[in-house]
């Protein structure tokens, strides 16, 4: 299947709802629990997002990165990953981080500037955001070599924008994994913007999937709005690599519906037509929502309900981060080695 | 026990780590088949194979970045930069990631890796080969930084840097690589960060320096010590952490201090250890601090290096300085 996806682009649900040929297979082979976890995950996903805005609004979270509009991106390739891999994100991720099971609470310190965020639940492979553009591919690269040397049933995913693939990171990174055949995945989403710099002037390739090819590893494309399909590339890539065949990159077409953070204006280059074509005609929610009402597995009442709980979690996790006693000034000096050498004790008492 | 050189106390280090510690891996370029441009690494591949001692891609990024995830997923990586001069590509990784994942993820995900680089100069070597700037990576805090200057060091400092649970740069003074023999006793042994290594006791004047610098200060205080100043000489070993208990007894005693190090004046070591004197001993001293560096010009092609790095003359002209004050 890999091999037929190399050259297109891989759909399952169209945007306006319906299923592709391709997809009608795909899509009675999943369980009606899967299908309904995708809606459900996208949606919670969705109201932490619009939530973390509001909030950056109100001055209680810091300068966030909004996500929506790559919901199914994130959470189609994430409910694909086992608790045993790697996953090693960039900033927008918190989709990614949300099914990979970091609680909400953590996500939401680490925007209102609080480094304890970045400590997940104990066993957890989640790294904290990565903000570097690209720096997360090598080390990502590294881990799936430790677990291939260990022989770890397990792969490392780096998570990465458009923007990323021009760095030598993305080089350096895609090279070692094609020369070593490591279980990464080097999973793109292509939003199209690296803040204001169109996909255009990124790279004169068309696609970011067709640079696998330089690296001798499959390079899969797919409409990145489309949670199955998402879904599906991403559980191949993770076969693969857990077999032993080594690397794959998924580029996962998409829009990042709002600025590229709080602190930016999206307007200033972007079209409002391109804007409106996406967000009203291309939704990743939306073509779920109208394909799972017409098979009978969701009603306006599931819909309400859905959302409604969705927003009590969003509100529980903001009450309990916002509950979490201010950080003591020495905590600075915290994690910064294993053992605090002479001169930082000295300096600590300082404080 | 076996009489080695310096950089046969690397290969020693590492042969004995990845005998004893199956978590530990080398990597870096040339450091297999070929065993290494400086031999650092010579025989491990035939010992320990090809996965566990790596040739990679010629990507310095990518080799410390891929050392980073090693060691967040649980071995012990050991990465060769094949001249410090080459470290930079790997500078993002190294101060963004490195040094920080420790305090980033609050301990859940510490980076244990050791960094290899020859540093310095005095061989001779092409341009860009010779740079010494230490200084960057004793400046950037969740990092330590030592530099051997003996062979017994250079095995033990590098069995301490791989077991060290924080990352640590390891820089190999090439220019006395294969200058000294010395017993070096077979199997594991380590040398403690932090301690500075007293190399001879004097009176009148401390001489503190580290790597190829040490064999200058101890010509220097050779021959101060014919025209009758007597010289305490200190290797620092350890530039983070450093050992500031051991320079301050030494200037306490000598009320005197004259630093040498290869890598240009301004912001070097040299500034902060002589801040730190002045902090903790103004009211022994005899007279100012007197560095002796490297100048603050890109390290030159090796036509003028001898110019470049300090020489025993140029020290022993900081000593009469001192002592004349």
């Amino acid at each position: 299947m890999l091999k037929s996806m190399d050259k297109m682009d891989f759909k399952v649900v169209l945007p306006e709802g319906r299923l592709t040929d391709e997809g009608r297979c795909v899509w009675k082979e999943l369980s009606r629990e899967k299908k309904l976890d995708f809606y459900r995950w996208m949606v919670q996903v969705r109201q932490f997002d619009r939530r973390s805005i509001l909030l950056q609004r109100q001055g209680r979270i810091g300068t966030y990165a909004p996500m929506a509009g790559q919901e199914a991106a994130q959470v189609g390739s994430a409910l694909a990953l086992s608790k045993e891999d790697w996953i090693f994100p960039s900033y927008r991720e918190v989709g990614v981080n949300m099914v990979a099971g970091i609680p909400l609470k953590q996500i939401l310190l680490h925007w209102m500037g609080r480094v304890e965020g970045n400590r997940f639940p104990e066993g957890s492979r989640v790294l904290p955001p990565y903000v570097p553009i690209a720096t997360q591919l090598p080390q990502a690269m590294g881990a799936a070599w430790a677990a291939k040397m260990k022989k770890e049933p397990s792969v490392a995913v780096a998570y990465f924008g458009d923007g990323a693939t021009s760095e030598g990171d993305f080089h350096e990174a895609l090279n070692f994994a094609g020369v070593f055949r490591l279980p990464v995945i080097f999973f793109c989403q292509n939003n199209q913007y690296a803040i204001s710099t169109p996909f255009r002037r990124q790279s004169a390739v068309p696609t970011v999937a067709e640079r696998a090819a330089a690296y001798h590893i499959p390079g899969i494309r797919v409409d990145g709005n489309d949670v199955v399909a998402v879904h599906i590339a991403m559980e191949q890539a993770v076969s693969r690599g857990k077999q032993g065949e080594g690397a794959t990159l998924i580029e996962a077409v998409t829009y990042r519906h709002g600025a590229h953070t709080t602190a930016d204006d999206a307007t200033r280059y972007r079209e409002a037509e391109e804007v409106e074509e996406w967000v009203r005609n291309r939704d990743p929610i939306h073509r779920l929502e109208v394909l799972l009402k017409a098979e009978g597995l969701l009603t306006d009442a599931d819909i309400r309900d859905w959302e409604e709980a969705s927003r009590q979690v969003v509100e529980h996790a903001v009450k309990e981060a916002e509950s979490v006693p201010a950080p003591a000034a020495d905590h600075l000096f915290a994690h910064v080695y294993e053992k605090m050498p002479l001169d930082l004790i000295k300096q600590k008492r300082d404080v | 026990m076996s009489e080695i050189t310096l950089v046969q106390g690397v290969c020693a280090g590492l042969d004995t780590a990845l005998r004893e510690d199956p978590r530990v891996v080398v990597l870096g370029e040339d450091v297999g088949k070929n065993g290494g441009v400086f031999r650092a690494t010579e025989g491990l591949w035939e010992k320990f194979g090809e996965e566990r001692v790596i040739d990679t891609p010629l990507a310095e990024s990518g080799i410390v970045g891929a050392a980073i995830g090693m060691a967040v997923n649980g071995l012990l990586p050991v990465a060769e930069i094949q001249f410090m001069g080459f470290i930079y590509p790997a500078f993002e990784q190294i101060i963004s990631h490195a040094a920080r994942l420790r305090q980033r993820t609050q301990g859940q995900h510490p980076a244990s890796l050791v960094i290899r680089a020859p540093y310095g100069g005095g061989i001779r070597a092409p341009e860009l080969h010779s740079d010494s700037t230490e200084s960057l990576f004793v400046h950037t805090p969740g990092l330590k930084v030592v530099v051997p200057s003996t062979p017994y060091d250079a095995k033990g400092l590098l069995l301490a840097a791989i077991r060290d649970p924080d990352p640590v740069i390891f820089l190999e003074p090439m220019k006395i690589y294969r200058s000294m023999r010395q017993e070096v006793p077979d199997g594991w042994y380590e040398v403690s960060f932090g301690q500075a290594r007293k190399v001879c006791t004097g009176e009148d004047v401390t001489l503190i320096s580290w790597g190829a610098m040490v064999p200058v200060a101890e010509q220097a205080a050779r021959a101060a010590s014919d025209e009758g100043v007597s010289c305490e000489v200190i290797d620092l070993r350890s530039l983070y952490p450093l050992d500031m208990e051991a320079v301050i007894d030494s200037v306490k005693k000598t009320g005197r201090a004259v630093i040498i190090h290869e890598a240009p004046k301004t912001a070097g070591l040299g500034a902060e250890l002589a801040s730190r004197i002045h902090e903790e001993a103004f009211l022994w001293m005899e007279s100012p601090v007197e560095r002796v560096t490297g100048y603050d010009v890109p390290v030159p092609m090796f036509a003028l290096e001898d110019a470049f790095r300090p020489s025993v003359e140029r020290v022993g002209a900081a000593v009469q300085k001192v002592m004349n004050f």
